[in-house]
């Protein structure tokens, strides 16, 4: 299968998707935002400044790693890991952290704002704005803050101010709520920095092509290390960075793109951020995407085990390609992911995200179902420090400790 | 002649400036909302602005917000509110808006939303997050053109973008006075005149100022120089705060009265 991909077009639209469904009070500064990015994103100068500080800075390439002893477990297709866990700050986030920041800079705003649900891309946020010499706001929900409270004292160590959003479930969808409420008072000094491929036009499109370094370099290493190009590539989606950036380099080439959504406690309990696979097309957050929403309109709230996946809407390209069938979508519980990230800690001695966990769940199911001589690669977008807490109270290993 | 257009040359020939009141529709519930939207109406309010409630109103502030919350635990959706324009208009002339984020439009069908709207009663539309660039999407299901898509402006937005929005509009210009959510304070009423003598030059249309203002002093002072104020926040706050009041429909079109005597005021 070949296909031409030229997304977004002019407008900020994939196909029917995406879009700029903003304030009016907002609507200069997208533009505004637009254009430079088109400036930017062409300009040599730009280019090598951010270049050095992904090599310099954030440690890439990040390595391809071929997960040995966990093929040799499951007697099946080889997988393979992109490290994005060992890039600095530990996630991919930091990629398109730095490339937004660097704009804001060209464009001589100095206040930095971000939502955050993880904690990943607030810490990642925060690092550049210290780098760069930025003021820093973090917004993330009371719900995430206790979950991932690692990640907020990271923030905090960084420079960053965390402000709390207590609004509907605490989670990431009250966070960029807020964040954008916040933008629309400041909008004139202040860059939003959007941590995945949503959001109105053009971020969605500028996201994916900071992430796509991820994938870029996969190519790259995956035909010097195997001689040729993977079968199937799977990435966990909340809002789909990660996976946009790990997918949209190989878009035109015949390798199978999977797309792994959380499943939460089960898509039957209603409980879950199954967004492509149960949701239907809205707009929320500035595009037009598959939204959780009610019969009225109304965006459902989601959830997830993992904070970076509790998220009822997705980017618009992730909407297109699942039309199109160029990439396909499936979910993994809670407790699948769990599995996978035990899995991961034994057998690769690899504590990966929860996130990223769910992920090498769906690869360790594929990977028992294909051929020995077909290559899976997983992007491993993140590290798990931050959810030992959240890991140990479900796997009840805070009582185990008290006992010995 | 459309409703709108009548009520604004009503309030000119008069020598008076329109009160635009915005209450979310079906909050705290549907019954308490018909009765004090009624009074409103019958208490001198000049144009209807009616809100549908949506889970996530990111241009709105706290008091909205949970306005909202409030009508959608009670069930308000599309249809209930287009039930309570319908029943509205009944009793009144005035001329009925809907304020509304995109999404609850899009769910219920912009082909449908326009047939029904014009059913119930109502005049116009202003849908807060979908912007000039994202509305043919929708106005290209309109069967007709007999409602008006209300178009915003924003301290933010430059002349020639202006001028772009004029050109499209109908029924009034809203005027955001500042930037920031509904409900916040601090208003600069010499930047929004000059605002609205900028926009004065793209558009014969009203022009109307709406987001932060609150008190009597707020709609006297805009009064002098655009054609309509629009009050939200401060009558969300009343019926907040008079939520078992039974009285609370008399509050509200008392509030009303004191609002339309600081617009005469401001005219004179």
């Amino acid at each position: 299968m070949t296909i031409n991909h030229l997304y977004p077009d002019s407008r900020g639209h994939f196909g029917p998707y995406g879009g700029r469904y903003v304030g009016e009070t907002l609507m200069p500064a997208i533009l505004e935002l637009e254009q430079a990015y088109n400036n930017y994103f062409q300009d040599k100068t730009f280019n090598n400044e951010l270049t050095t500080l992904l090599k310099d800075y954030v440690g890439r390439p990040t390595p391809l790693y071929f997960a040995k002893r966990l093929t040799r477990h499951l007697k099946g297709a080889s997988i393979y890991f992109k490290r994005e866990d060992l890039a600095h700050t530990g996630a991919h986030k930091i990629n398109n952290t730095l490339g937004q920041a660097l704009l804001a800079k060209y464009m001589g705003k100095t206040k930095l704002i971000a939502e955050t649900g993880a904690g990943q891309h607030g810490v990642a946020t925060a690092t550049t704005a210290a780098l760069f010499g930025m003021e820093c706001k973090i917004f993330m929900g009371v719900e995430d803050i206790q979950r991932q409270a690692p990640n907020v004292k990271r923030m905090k160590l960084l420079g960053a101010s965390v402000f709390p959003v207590d609004s509907g479930s605490g989670t990431l969808k009250d966070a960029m709520n807020k964040a954008m409420r916040y933008w629309v008072g400041k909008v004139a000094d202040t860059f939003y920095v959007i941590g995945s491929v949503a959001g109105p036009h053009p971020y969605p499109a500028m996201v994916r092509d900071f992430q796509k370094i991820i994938g870029v370099e996969t190519k790259k290493q995956i035909l010097e290390a195997a001689g040729r190009l993977p079968d199937l590539l799977i990435a966990c989606v909340g809002g789909g960075s990660n996976a946009m950036g790990l997918f949209y380099p190989f878009i035109n080439d015949s390798c199978g793109l999977t797309g792994v959504e959380a499943a939460g406690l089960g898509i039957k309990t209603g409980k879950h951020a199954v967004t492509l696979g149960e949701g239907s097309p809205g707009v929320l957050h500035g595009s037009k995407s598959y939204v959780l929403q009610d019969e009225n309109g109304q965006i459902k709230e989601a959830h997830s085990i993992s904070a970076g996946l509790d998220y009822p809407g997705v980017g618009p390209e992730h909407a297109l390609l699942k039309d199109l069938k160029r990439a396909n979508y499936v979910s993994v519980t809670d407790s699948q992911a769990l599995e996978a990230f035990q899995i991961l800690c034994s057998l690769e001695g690899i504590i990966p995200a929860l996130e990223s966990s769910h992920a090498v769940f769906y690869a360790m199911d594929q990977a028992k179902k294909r051929s020995k001589d077909e290559i899976i690669i997983v992007n491993l977008s993140g590290r798990g420090d931050k959810d030992l807490e959240t890991v140990f109270s479900v796997l009840g290993m805070n009582k185990g400790d008290k006992n010995e | 002649m459309n409703r709108i257009k009548k009520a604004f040359e009503q309030v000119k020939k008069k020598g008076d400036k329109a009160v635009i009141g915005f209450v979310t529709a079906g909050d705290p519930d549907f019954d308490t909302s018909l009765e004090l939207i009624k009074q409103m109406c019958s208490s001198g309010l000049d144009i209807l602005e009616l809100g549908i409630p949506f889970s996530d109103p990111t241009a709105d502030g706290p008091v909205i917000q949970r306005a909202s919350a409030r009508a959608i635990a009670n069930g308000i959706n599309v249809a209930a509110v287009l039930k309570i324009a319908g029943k509205i208009r009944k009793t009144t002339k005035i001329p009925i808006i809907l304020f509304s984020y995109y999404n609850p439009i899009h769910a219920y069908g912009a082909k449908n939303f326009y047939t029904d709207s014009l059913k119930a009663g109502v005049d116009g539309v202003l849908i807060v997050d979908l912007p000039p660039e994202e509305s043919y999407e929708m106005t290209s299901k309109w069967t007709g053109d007999d409602l008006c898509l209300i178009r915003l402006i924003a301290p933010t937005t430059p002349l020639s973008r202006m001028k772009k929005i004029s050109t499209g509009a109908s029924g009034f210009l809203y005027l955001v006075s500042k930037t920031g959510v509904t409900g916040s304070c601090h208003l600069d009423t010499f930047n929004i005149e000059n605002q609205v003598n900028d926009l004065r030059h793209f558009t014969n249309l009203p022009i109307c100022v709406g987001f932060g203002i609150s008190t009597a002093r707020d709609v006297k002072a805009i009064s002098k120089f655009a054609d309509g104020i629009v009050i939200g926040t401060a009558f969300i706050k009343l019926i907040e705060s008079n939520l078992e009041n039974k009285e609370l429909p008399l509050i509200l079109g008392k509030k009303v009265k004191e609002y339309k005597n600081a617009a005469k005021m401001g005219c004179v």
